[in-house]
């Protein structure tokens, strides 16, 4: 961690960093904020400065079946992964940070690969099975085939969570008299429970936003980001900006959520 | 295979180590069927009559060109996010707790927002109509409005937007690693500002510059969303194609030969950069 010491006396050279990363997060946030306005506008272009105030391209997102089905369809896929990718991660992380077995680094490398591998290849290759198979369009598909995406971030951050775990802890509660599955309810759960927050967060978010596999294998049944890109492609009406607009308050809000869940939990344990 | 469990005590071993192997073959099923096998099958694809599909990918001038573009623009992307990303991950590495928190959210919120919804929103940005161009006339600068979207332009500002954050986190993580007292005692002893970034924290945050660039590199070559939309099908990318073979032409031997040609040239580049700063560190 920095020391206080560093920052000692502000010169021209602090100030001059200040305002080129003041630039630089301006530039990270203008497409995030410029889409508020835009959703609100009462035109039928995506001009600048909207015309008026409207909510008609929320009540547009609201009334159209099509776009409705679709995050309905996302929700459901996005649980489905969440929940698949968590039932195979725990073990798998459990396994790799506690087992000592021959293969075991190889399986570690070899569970990030599908973050290396250009997803377009993942894609392409995941719909030529799919369609000798049949499975197109069929929403398990999309969340089985999004589980091996997400997969990696799972175990990415329940490793860091197991291996900074302190196994005498469990010990001590076994030691105590507390049995197994005690143990494991009263003192391992509680102490992984940020890491498996984080991780079903970024599970659901992995497949929640992902568009190239759901582009070639949903199908007619299009997930949210398929419905959205075709509308980018096909139409240019400020629907797509509503829609985009409540997923960033919605993305604000779990991570609101998530520093607020994690508070509870780690703090009186680390010090 | 052995199962060995090592040093566990006897009371607890049987619930610490149920089968550590066994624990990994669900993901280990999940993995040969929907990733490992897929592969192969499209690999084998690009195989069928010979080495053809492959003379074809890298004979014939437009899917070389077309490879070599892809390289360019992930080397630029790579390279702004670098010289934007360092600044960034060294105020936040370097300020108050208070400010650090600030200046993460505005890190993180959009990494946590879709690439889709950012592309889009930086469509409506560079439009015709768009913000940049309404004010570039508004405030008289210009009469006729740019034309920004559709170009190479736009697809590298989209594209830097959503690789920045891949930069800055591993570069911040190496720069607060750091022994606050090493720049604290080279400027005691009189060294510039710039002697200080140079000397100190640039050599000793090399780690995390190699792991941000590799990443940014890495998945610049595999680009679709951005450069799909934003390039208006006027700057092609390697990923552009392997999609047009599939769901235009059906032409899968062919897709599949470019997806190989993909995989290796990510691999080999992923493989290069660790190597280089392997070899650094131990020197």
């Amino acid at each position: 961690m920095s020391g206080p010491g560093r920052r000692r006396g502000a010169g021209a050279g602090r100030i001059l960093l200040r305002f080129v990363c003041g630039l630089i997060f301006a530039f990270l946030m203008l497409p995030l904020v410029v889409l508020f306005p835009i959703s609100f506008s009462s035109g039928s272009y995506l001009r600048f400065p909207p015309p008026g105030f409207s909510l008609r391209w929320y009540a547009r997102y609201f009334d159209d079946p099509t776009w409705i089905d679709a995050t309905w369809r996302s929700l459901q896929v996005g649980t489905a992964t969440t929940v698949l990718a968590l039932l195979i991660g725990i073990p798998l992380a459990f396994g790799l940070a506690r087992g000592r077995f021959r293969g075991r680094s190889v399986i570690e490398n070899g569970i990030s690969a599908p973050i290396i591998v250009p997803h377009i290849v993942i894609s392409i290759a995941i719909y030529g099975l799919f369609s000798k198979l049949g499975l197109i369009g069929e929403w398990y598909g999309i969340a089985v085939a999004h589980t091996v995406l997400a997969l990696p971030f799972v175990v990415i951050v329940l490793l860091s969570g197991l291996r900074d775990f302190d196994t005498s802890l469990e010990l001590a509660a076994r030691g105590l008299g507390a049995g197994p599955f005690e143990a494991a309810r009263t003192v391992t759960l509680p102490i992984l429970a940020p890491s498996v927050y984080s991780a079903a967060f970024l599970a659901f978010i992995t497949s929640f936003d992902e568009l190239v596999v759901a582009m070639f294998i949903s199908g007619a049944n299009m997930t949210l980001p398929k419905k959205m890109f075709d509308s980018i492609m096909s139409e240019i009406e400020p629907t797509v900006a509503a829609v985009s607009a409540m997923q960033i308050v919605l993305i604000s809000a779990l991570l609101l959520l998530g520093t607020w869940l994690r508070r509870p939990v780690t703090a009186p344990l680390v010090r | 295979m052995t199962l060995a469990s090592t040093t566990a005590p006897v009371a607890s071993r049987a619930w610490l180590r149920p089968g550590p192997f066994a624990l990994t073959l669900p993901a280990l099923l999940l993995l040969t069927l929907l990733f490992m096998l897929p592969l192969v099958r499209l690999f084998s694809l690009s195989f069928t009559g010979g080495f053809g599909w492959y003379e074809k990918a890298l004979t014939g001038g437009l899917y070389t060109v077309i490879l070599y573009r892809t390289f360019e623009i992930a080397g630029i992307v790579t390279f702004f996010s670098f010289v934007i990303g360092y600044p960034v991950a060294f105020l936040l590495a370097t300020t108050t707790p208070k400010w650090r928190a600030i200046g993460f959210a505005f890190v993180m919120l959009p990494l946590w927002t879709s690439v889709l919804v950012r592309t889009y929103a930086w469509m409506v940005l560079l439009g015709r109509n768009g913000i940049i161009n309404r004010m570039l006339i508004d405030s008289g600068l210009l009469d006729t409005p740019l034309s920004l979207l559709n170009s190479r332009l736009a697809v590298i500002l989209g594209m830097v937007h959503v690789m920045l954050p891949f930069m800055i986190l591993p570069i911040y993580s190496a720069l607060t690693r750091i022994d606050p007292d090493l720049p604290t005692a080279a400027r005691g002893l009189g060294a510039s500002a710039l002697r200080i970034l140079t000397t100190i924290y640039l050599p000793l945050s090399l780690r995390g510059i190699v792991a941000g660039v590799t990443l940014v590199f890495v998945v610049s070559l595999g680009f679709y969303i951005t450069p799909a939309l934003l390039g208006g099908g006027k700057v092609m990318m390697y990923a552009m194609v392997i999609e047009q073979q599939v769901r235009e032409f059906l032409a899968w031997n062919f897709a599949g030969a470019l997806s190989v040609i993909l995989l290796a040239v990510t691999l080999v580049m992923f493989w290069l950069l660790n190597q280089g700063v392997a070899r650094h560190l131990r020197d």
